[in-house]
């Protein structure tokens, strides 16, 4: 049987709580606190406990959307990305690059942060990037 | 955050303001308790009975919006008593005649009679906070989330200088933050003055550094904040927008207002992992993968920066999303949007990024580490602003009240406040697909004071209708005394009633934070 414990952190508040997911064939079947973690000491709140079961609802996006005579479809990722790049780079042609703004995520990693300024900044040449922070 | 978590329990005051910290930061409410349990006096400050409140040794159930007013009155009676520090006010902070001046205005007689606090009960929380040796101040979005937000957490800085409960351990100023990483997506610079690691993007040569490394000419103009992105697309400044990982129509206050915006958009793009009701009105849907499908970094409330990691693969057809946005800067022509992994994403950052820089995979994998972090043999800081500031003396600001924008007046007579309940994250769709936090709440619940429930003839899970100048909510509410009179707290966790169709856009001018926390609205039994 494939069955693991992945270490990892909590996705809901700023604590930063340290988990163990536990992986059973593939799929996530519990979160179990880390007793080693400093700031949790081996607790979790009930949103930490049951932080893995929206994970695998039937409800997930499984194929990008592009909307066609007013409805979303399905489409490829080929299709997905190419009326992206041609709308994003007609805008920016015709109005200028402060036409353009990025809403980045505080339930995103660094990583992802990292480069959706990078990609506001560096391929649109504008500063026009912010997340709800201040919200 | 100062301070770091666990610091907490060793203080002998926790000074809590504006959080309500056991629903929405559980962990850290346990050390709050833990410090009380050692002997820490514990204040909460708060219109409301939180748990918090409930077990404090001093609640002040101070009028909503009254903060400026109480913390300068405290002060003014700190003055007054002697109980500042004189030696660190002269040798670690500037600008203290002016804001001086500015407390001398507020006697605690006159604040008394605007907080709705008694006299005494101002007095005591002065002494304790002032004199104890170790004082600490936590605060949430009770603070910040008001048109005058910013005047707010100017005075907690004022009060912590004032009596030199700063740049200790156990004692300093803390913000908790509300989601997992949106300490991280401002350290990342998911903000529109600075680069990672808070560069401002009009400094020459930092825009400079990153021109070089990212190959491309940058702005160095200051970009736009939400609600001016929002008043963008509305007004037709703004035509192209990228959202990724938001539900902004659920989320950012007065709904009716951010779909008109969002619809007016000539094109949206909206990655995330549901079909959110953002996601509805987008031209493009990116379907991204979760948490738990993916490997990376977030940074918590005290600085810590630590991993998340891979357990499952993401359903078939969603894609990391630091995959699809690389991919998408390479279909930009961007010439470095190559990665093979998350880890060389955050190589790059911390190359570029001064607090960042002794922060790598394999270290943070063995140790626990804080920025800022300058090179590879430093540790990390548990705690700030110890020898000095950050911009070397700390500086006092003259305060002055302003009330809130929307009072209660005869026709809207409440106040509607808003906030989490223990269960739930957000606009839910996360939490809402978890069926055990489902059923332990499955609705939502607003509350209200048993005089005014009675008044309007609502018993206790009857349903109030609630008006703003902005639209009408009916929601089921629970009555007692948790919230006090006149007032109405709801929480904006679910579709059916969402609080967030009524507020305005009131913000603060700094900040450009809305007002979340004080709404004038009208009350009406529901029939």
């Amino acid at each position: 049987m494939d069955y693991e414990f992945v270490k990892t952190t909590c996705p809901f508040c700023g604590c930063g709580c340290q988990m163990f997911l536990e992986v059973m064939e593939g799929k996530l079947v519990r979160t179990i606190p880390d007793r080693g973690a400093q700031m949790n000491e081996g607790k979790l709140c009930i949103k930490g406990w049951n932080a893995h079961q929206f994970v695998q609802s039937p409800d997930r996006l499984t194929a990008p959307l592009i909307r066609k005579n007013g409805k979303l479809r399905e489409c490829s990722w080929e299709e997905a990305f190419g009326e992206i790049v041609s709308n994003l780079s007609t805008i920016r042609e015709k109005h200028g690059s402060e036409s353009l703004a990025f809403l980045s995520s505080a339930r995103c990693s660094n990583e992802e942060n990292y480069l959706l300024q990078k990609l506001c900044r560096a391929g649109f040449e504008t500063n026009n990037v912010d997340h709800c922070a201040r919200l | 955050m100062t301070n770091s978590i666990p610091e907490i329990e060793d203080a002998d005051c926790v000074f809590v303001i504006g959080s309500n910290t056991s629903e929405a930061h559980p962990l850290i409410a346990h050390r709050v308790f833990r410090a009380k349990t050692k002997g820490a006096k514990l204040i909460a400050i708060d219109p409301r009975k939180t748990q918090v409140a409930q077990q404090a040794d001093i609640h002040v159930r101070i009028h909503y919006g009254t903060d400026v007013v109480f913390l300068n009155a405290m002060m003014n009676e700190i003055l007054r008593n002697g109980w500042h520090n004189q030696q660190f006010i002269e040798e670690r902070t500037e600008g203290f005649e002016d804001f001086e001046k500015a407390v001398q205005e507020f006697p605690i007689e006159k604040a008394s009679e605007i907080c709705c606090v008694p006299v005494d009960v101002m007095r005591e929380v002065a002494r304790i906070y002032a004199t104890s040796s170790i004082s600490t101040i936590l605060y949430t979005l009770g603070i910040t989330e008001h048109s005058h937000g910013v005047d707010n957490v100017k005075s907690l800085a004022n009060l912590a200088m004032l009596t030199g409960h700063i740049g200790k351990p156990s004692s300093g100023v803390n913000p908790l933050r509300g989601q997992n990483n949106v300490q991280g997506a401002c350290d990342m610079g998911a903000l529109p003055n600075v680069y990672p690691g808070y560069q401002v993007v009009t400094d020459i040569v930092t825009r400079e550094k990153f021109q070089k490394a990212w190959g491309v000419p940058l702005s160095g103009e200051v970009g736009i904040t939400i609600p001016d992105m929002m008043d963008g697309l509305i007004d037709g400044s703004v035509k192209g927008m990228y959202i990724f990982g938001e539900n902004s129509v659920e989320s950012d206050p007065n709904i009716h207002h951010v779909r008109k915006a969002l619809t007016s958009a000539e094109f949206l793009v909206v990655q995330d992992i549901f079909l959110t009701k953002t996601a509805e009105l987008a031209h493009v849907v990116l379907p991204g993968a979760a948490w738990s499908e993916v490997e990376g970094t977030y940074t918590n409330t005290e600085r810590k920066v630590q991993r998340i990691r891979k357990a499952v693969e993401p359903p078939e057809g969603a894609r990391p999303n630091w995959v699809i946005l690389s991919e998408l800067g390479r279909r930009l022509g961007l010439k470095n949007m190559d990665y093979g992994s998350a880890r060389e994403v955050f190589d790059e950052m911390t190359s570029l990024t001064p607090s960042f820089s002794g922060i790598t995979y394999d270290r943070i994998d063995e140790m626990d580490i804080q920025w800022p972090c300058p090179s590879q043999d430093h540790p990390g800081t548990q705690y700030l602003h110890k020898d000095q500031f950050a911009r070397g003396k700390g500086l006092f600001h003259a305060i002055r009240y302003r009330p809130s924008e929307e009072m209660p007046d005869e026709e809207y007579p409440f106040i509607l406040t808003t906030g989490r309940r223990y269960a739930h994250y957000h606009t839910r769709t996360m939490t809402g697909r978890c069926q055990s936090l489902h059923r332990e709440f499955p609705g939502p619940m607003a509350q209200m004071h048993f005089s005014d429930a009675e008044r309007l003839g609502v018993a206790d899970g009857g349903s109030v209708e609630v008006t703003s100048r902005r639209g009408k909510v009916v929601t089921p509410v629970s009555v007692g005394d948790i919230v006090p009179e006149g007032s109405i707290f709801m929480d904006f966790h679910f579709e059916e009633a969402n609080p967030n169709w009524l507020l305005g856009t009131y913000l603060d001018p700094v900040s450009k934070t809305p007002d979340y926390k004080v709404c004038a609205v009208k009350l009406e039994k529901h029939l």
